[in-house]
């Protein structure tokens, strides 16, 4: 959490505004792996499909929001708990290497991927050298 | 650990226990040693109890319910990714490996009418309370 505050007050971002909900927001763990030609984000997201996820982008905030409807089972009280209801947010700069255009999100069984292709200009490029006139 | 009402009443407070209790309900972390994984809800009825768990990324195939008495088992295991040998990682929070968790029950529980299915990574389990086991309303007789 630290370091993404970090990130965000680096980068110049406005810090995030308070959602209207009261809801608890959770951090969702993720993996976050990089290839040769793209970024991969792994998010664990149980109670998410793909109507209540959100992303947005803006300016080079990637910003991940599940909503979650709590499923509290009639008739019953919560005994034990090991694991909060709520929504999930994080956010996450990107640099300038990602593709802004080609991005691409799945949710799968609770666990929301997003691929974040690198742009052409990332990749290394040969640049031809010409002789003078 | 599942720590139930009862039992939290019946026993001396652990205070290590309550500590690590205390200091999950603070941070607000949905954050798994891998004791903790997948973390359950329990909820109790007059007629059955409700077990909820958080099993994002894992297929219902992975996972094995067993019911025994008044005991419920869970096991699977979710595997780490096989990295490519271009890849690697910036950062590893999510879990991986193999879990069984065990929740006790204070009665028992009929097993032929448990009932699971999962849905957007959180499998929920009914489970019935056996008739033998339900408590009777004993007429009283006026001589």
């Amino acid at each position: 959490m630290e370091s993404e505050k970090k990130e965000i007050s680096v980068q110049g971002a406005e810090v995030p505004a308070e959602r209207t909900r009261p809801r608890r927001i959770y951090t969702p763990t993720v993996d976050i792996l990089e290839s040769e030609d793209r970024i991969e984000v792994l998010a664990d997201m149980p109670g998410v499909d793909e109507a209540s996820v959100e992303l947005t982008l803006e300016k080079n905030v990637l910003t991940i929001y599940g909503k979650v409807e709590a499923d509290i089972p009639e008739n019953h009280r919560l005994a034990v708990s090991e694991y909060g209801i709520g929504d999930y947010q994080r956010q996450f700069v990107l640099s300038n290497e990602v593709d802004r255009e080609r991005i691409e999100a799945v949710v799968r069984n609770g666990v929301l991927c997003i691929r974040l292709p690198k742009a052409e200009i990332a990749k290394t490029r040969k640049i031809a050298v010409r002789a003078g006139a | 650990m599942l720590l139930s009402e009862y039992e939290r009443i019946g026993r001396f407070l652990d205070p290590w226990r309550e500590f690590e209790r205390l200091n999950r309900a603070l941070t607000g972390a949905s954050l798994p040693s891998g004791r903790d994984f997948p973390p359950i809800n329990l909820w109790t009825g007059p007629e059955s109890s409700i077990v909820t768990v958080e099993i994002p990324g894992i297929e219902p195939e992975a996972v094995d319910i067993q019911v025994v008495g008044n005991t419920l088992t869970i096991k699977g295991g979710r595997a780490a990714r096989e990295l490519k040998e271009s890849e690697a990682y910036h950062r590893r929070e999510r879990w991986a490996g193999q879990f069984v968790r065990t929740v006790q029950l204070p009665y028992d529980i009929e097993s032929e009418k448990v009932e699971a299915r999962v849905s957007k990574g959180v499998l929920t389990i009914t489970l019935p309370r056996a008739e033998a086991d339900k408590p009777k309303k004993i007429a009283i007789k006026t001589v």
